[in-house]
């Protein structure tokens, strides 16, 4: 019980560590994204879109609106994770960690819950922005959307860690959300529905894992949808089970944090 | 409860690089102790403080401390070890006050505790007047006790220092000499790693070498000190003088017109000496150590390894 307890109060340390690690550095995490997707809205939505006309039967600007808010959660979720981790490892504050009884589980656990809650937070701010700008936007199913919302957040704070085990420099804390997260939640269908790709870009673009995340979440939040939800939820399950095991596997091994 | 505070049996460690850091060390220090583990740069003194404080993972071998055996019961270990490492290891974006109850909580201390006992650490480390600022805008002296204070805020029994008075000024240093004499003898057992081996001259009871991996002497520092063959002692005198002076069994020498240098046997007496520079109309007006005498030891030892 006593066990218990210890771990318990380190969890919670590790996690109000992390939220207010992001919270002080409010100009650089929670203000560019609503700034940024401001932006699309004001010239994808309101300019460019009455042009497009509707995708998949809706608006252009309703259509897109649960695609930024994935992005943002995405690219939020990953980037905490991967700086707060990879710049514990490069101050060497990440000892603090391990000359202390906490179990690798509860490290993994405490810097997950920071990118999460980052990233859900990012959420509700881009879905807020958007009420700007459509302001009749109503969610279909709460129960999926904010299901997706938190196992997109999960997923993704899962790669960050992982990136961060791995990264030397912070180039390597940079190469992937650039050149790998980024052109695949462009082609992930934020922007458009792959319906409208000929075939052979429909069938490739199936393979972007992104599309099932961003297609589950439209689901949820439209009720419009290009995969099919129950394999995309699995999908989404399966692919945190196996990088979680990942993660305890390469802190027990002490990878890229003992020497 | 063990009489041993830590006990490291037959310890290996290989690194990535093939880089053999360890052949094989036993070590025991006694709870209470206030222990020397001293050894030129890259000896493995490092490695095996990360092995213990778990930073570093071993190749081979067996670690106790207060007989928990850190294979089997790490976290138990853990809570009755502190560790101060040889380089800065906190966020020097945060506060004072921030990091320390932080580093309180991962020992799974509950905030309110955690708040008063950092107030505590803080104070008796000279630090609570800097608990706002944060850790950056420190003076290289202040990080060191602020390091110390992350160690001790869970009330460690074994405290193991690594190079903790590297860079810190003379004054600075020997206010964390009486600190840690202090808290050792409240109970606090403290490993050392130090390069001033005057630092471990004047506060160890035991000591340890390491050299090239491999420990090449583990014993009390009286008993070490006592082996010592021959000092130098060096001697400022009243009168100028264009060469040294030849005593028989005396090898004098002329650092300058006023300084003499001389080697003495330890089986003869300084007193012989005086007597005999007196006769020689040389009068003597200060006398001072040529170098530490651990120190002297220390390269004797390191050059035959």
């Amino acid at each position: 019980m006593k066990r218990r307890n210890e771990i318990l109060v380190s969890l919670i340390t590790l996690i109000r560590k992390e939220i207010k690690r992001y919270l002080r550095i409010w100009v650089q995490t929670l203000v560019p994204p609503a700034v940024t997707m401001s932006l699309y809205f004001v010239i994808f939505g309101s300019l460019i879109g009455p042009r497009i006309g509707t995708m998949d039967g809706l608006d252009y600007i309703q259509f897109m609106i649960p695609g930024l808010i994935m992005m943002s959660v995405i690219t939020n979720s990953y980037a905490n994770v991967v700086s707060s981790f990879y710049s514990v490892k490069f101050q060497k504050s990440i000892e603090e960690l391990l000359v202390s009884p906490m179990p690798n589980w509860a490290i993994l656990v405490g810097f997950i819950m920071g990118g999460v809650s980052r990233g859900v937070l990012i959420g509700c701010i881009v879905f807020c922005v958007s009420l700007f700008f459509y302001p009749s936007f109503t969610i279909v199913n709460p129960l999926l959307t904010i299901s997706v919302l938190f196992l997109t957040a999960i997923l993704f704070s899962l790669m960050g860690f992982i990136n961060a085990i791995f990264a030397d420099s912070f180039d390597d804390i940079s190469i992937i959300p650039t050149f790998v997260l980024t052109p695949l939640i462009y082609l992930g269908g934020v922007f458009y529905s792959i319906n409208i790709l000929p075939d052979i870009w429909r069938n490739i673009s199936m393979a972007n894992p992104m599309l099932y995340v961003v297609n589950t979440f439209r689901e949820g939040m439209l009720g419009v949808s290009d995969v099919s939800i129950p394999f995309a939820l699995a999908m989404i399950v399966f692919f945190i089970v196996m990088l979680t095991s990942a993660c305890l596997f390469l802190l027990h091994r002490g990878v890229g944090t003992r020497q | 409860m063990s009489q041993f505070a830590l006990e490291i049996t037959d310890l290996k460690k290989t690194y990535d690089s093939d880089v053999v850091a360890l052949k094989g060390i036993n070590l025991s220090v006694k709870e209470g102790d206030f222990f020397a583990l001293l050894g030129p740069n890259g000896a493995g003194k490092s490695s095996t403080i990360g092995i213990i404080a778990s930073l570093v993972t071993k190749s081979a071998g067996k670690v106790k401390i207060f007989d928990i055996d850190t294979d089997k019961n790490f976290p138990e270990a853990k809570r009755l070890l502190g560790v101060v490492s040889q380089e800065i290891n906190f966020n020097n974006f945060e506060k004072v006050f921030d990091i320390v109850t932080t580093q309180a909580g991962f020992y799974g201390i509950p905030l309110k505790d955690s708040k008063l006992k950092t107030e505590l650490t803080l104070k008796r480390l000279g630090l609570w007047e800097k608990r706002n600022e944060q850790a950056r805008t420190l003076s290289g002296g202040f990080k060191r006790r602020l390091m110390i204070a992350k160690a001790l805020i869970h009330e460690p029994k074994l405290l193991i220092l690594d190079e903790p008075t590297a860079g810190v000024d003379i004054e600075l240093r020997r206010e964390m000499w009486e600190f840690l004499k202090e808290i050792n003898a409240q109970g606090t057992t403290i490993i050392l790693t130090t390069h001033y081996l005057e630092e471990a001259e004047q506060l160890c009871k035991n000591i340890a070498i390491i050299d090239h991996g491999e420990l090449v002497e583990n014993t009390s520092m009286k008993d070490l000190l006592s082996r010592l063959d021959v000092q130098g002692f060096v001697l400022d005198i009243d009168q100028s003088l264009d060469q040294a002076p030849s005593i028989p069994d005396f090898p004098i020498t002329l650092e300058d017109s006023t300084t003499l240098n001389v080697a003495i046997q330890k089986d003869q007496s300084i007193n012989d000496l005086f007597d005999q520079l007196t006769s020689l109309g040389i009068n003597v007006s200060s006398m001072r150590n040529e170098s530490n005498r651990l120190e002297e030891m220390f390269i004797e030892m390191v050059k035959k390894s």
